[in-house]
């Protein structure tokens, strides 16, 4: 299995566009911490366009990507190695590669100029957030076969993520405005890694305070040492439940 | 050494194979002919586990293949339509494979690739590679590691006349060492002195399954192509 993550991650290097998007991260992350003077308002910028971008890169080069390996992957399958190990090679190539990507880009710069708790908890997020939507798009490229339908449903998948959920949350907050909603809010952002993470994140900065009674309530759950457990735990799980379903499909395929 | 039993496979709608049962014993030189979209090639891709048939077993060495993977190390396989990674060349795609597959102490049968004088090419890369180079990849691969079984789809299609006569000597050699060797192929005069069986196909269905012999008496033709035809007159 080590042989095949290493030809996969070889690949993807040779094909230069991981190369890019850590000059990319590097460069943005630079300039941000650069340009404030203050490291926590600086964070709190790269906060931002860390969550537009790294799902949208994440998701997007890794649909394409396995999308353009199916000769490959045919050419592994007729071969004596197990269909799950094949599978979980191109997984963990495209895990290792992206996060190092964000490592290396986004990761030197806030150890560099933030080397603080908040940091390193985002540090920790933009990982676990390439890496789920690698795993969303394990899952959305076996699925579907036609490579534009499944590129364009990878874009959808972005887009719901980042805007429309909001959108939805913030309809159903003003509709159902006369009910106590706090708490439930709490448990739909678990159906959201990017809103989980920026969660967070937020919580660890001082402007928590500015959220009102819901920023008081995540607090009171997220702030604690099992609400953040059982946050990163469903983090974990947005990685696991898609790459598993991804596996158990891919076992069945017919190339 | 392979036993298919009732192996049916639908694509959608359309049944591509149906109650397919073989036996296949090792030594032997198996022709798999039919009309295109017979099934043919979904047939060996069930063998070979890259399609999984909705019901029936295969087995191979009288294990069931189905969560089973080691049994691809005895079996070579060149594709219809080769498609490989295209940025890779010849030479990274071989020695993948040979990374990937590599067996203790044996050495690996290079003999094809300087046959087809691939060994000047190694730089070349996948993409610029012309069908019937593409072929000659596809055919070092499935001999390179001296497997017991050569499962080869339509082996020379696309190759030059040449080419052709090298990989058909190749594969008696191969047959000369009690290899089972199963081939599909549309040419079938060039099938003549290779084969010892031969399975016909028609819509998914496994029509007969013959040894040579048998069937030359049967019909008394002496060429395949005409014995087949006669076959296929009287049905």
């Amino acid at each position: 299995m080590i042989k095949i993550v290493k030809y996969v991650i070889v690949d993807i290097l040779r094909n230069k566009i991981v190369i890019a998007y850590t000059a990319f991260l590097l460069a943005i992350s630079l300039s941000i911490f650069n340009l404030e003077d203050n490291t926590s308002k600086g964070l709190l910028s790269l906060l931002n366009i860390i969550l537009i971008i790294i799902p949208l890169v994440s998701i997007i080069f890794s649909t394409i990507y396995v999308y353009n390996s199916s000769e490959f992957l045919e050419l592994l399958v007729s071969q004596p190695l197990k269909r799950k190990n094949i599978w979980m090679s191109l997984f963990a190539g495209l895990a290792i590669s992206l996060s190092f990507a964000f490592c290396i880009g986004a990761g030197i710069p806030i150890i560099l100029y933030a080397a603080s708790s908040t940091g390193f908890v985002m540090l920790g997020m933009g990982l676990i957030l390439s890496i789920v939507f690698a795993s969303v798009a394990m899952l959305s490229a076996v699925m579907i076969r036609d490579k534009a339908k499944g590129i364009g449903i990878s874009i959808l998948l972005w887009l719901y993520f980042s805007l429309l959920f909001d959108g939805m949350v913030l309809f159903i907050l003003f509709q159902f405005e006369d009910y106590p909603l706090e708490k439930i809010m709490v448990a739909i952002t678990a159906f959201n890694p990017i809103d989980l993470g920026r969660i967070l994140i937020l919580l660890k900065m001082d402007i928590s305070a500015m959220m009102g009674y819901t920023g008081a309530i995540f607090r009171d759950f997220f702030g604690t040492g099992t609400g953040f457990f059982i946050a990163l735990l469903v983090m974990l799980l947005w990685v696991a439940v898609p790459a598993w379903l991804s596996v158990r499909t891919f076992n069945r395929k017919d190339l | 050494m392979i036993i298919a039993s009732n192996v049916s496979k639908k694509f959608k709608k359309l049944t591509v194979l149906e109650n397919v049962s073989l036996n296949c014993i090792k030594g032997e030189c198996i022709a798999l002919i039919g009309p295109n979209g017979s099934g043919k090639t979904t047939l060996i891709k069930t063998i070979l586990g890259m399609v999984v048939p909705d019901s029936g077993f295969i087995t191979f060495n009288g294990r069931n293949i189905l969560h089973d993977w080691k049994y691809r190390s005895h079996i070579g396989y060149m594709p219809q339509i080769g498609r490989y990674p295209d940025n890779m060349t010849i030479g990274q795609v071989l020695s993948m494979m040979k990374d990937i597959r590599a067996h203790k102490e044996k050495t690996f049968d290079e003999e094809l690739i300087y046959a087809f004088g691939l060994n000047i090419l190694l730089n070349k890369r996948m993409r610029t590679l012309s069908g019937g180079t593409r072929q000659k990849v596809s055919a070092c691969l499935a001999f390179l590691f001296d497997p017991e079984v050569l499962i080869l789809d339509e082996p020379t299609a696309g190759l030059d006349p040449l080419s052709s006569e090298l990989l058909k000597d190749k594969i008696r050699k191969e047959k000369q060492k009690g290899k089972l060797i199963m081939i599909t192929s549309h040419i079938l005069s060039e099938l003549d002195d290779l084969i010892t069986q031969v399975i016909y196909m028609q819509e998914g269905k496994l029509v007969f399954h013959k040894n040579i012999d048998d069937l030359r008496k049967e019909t008394g033709e002496q060429k395949l192509s005409k014995a087949i035809a006669s076959v296929m007159i009287k049905k």
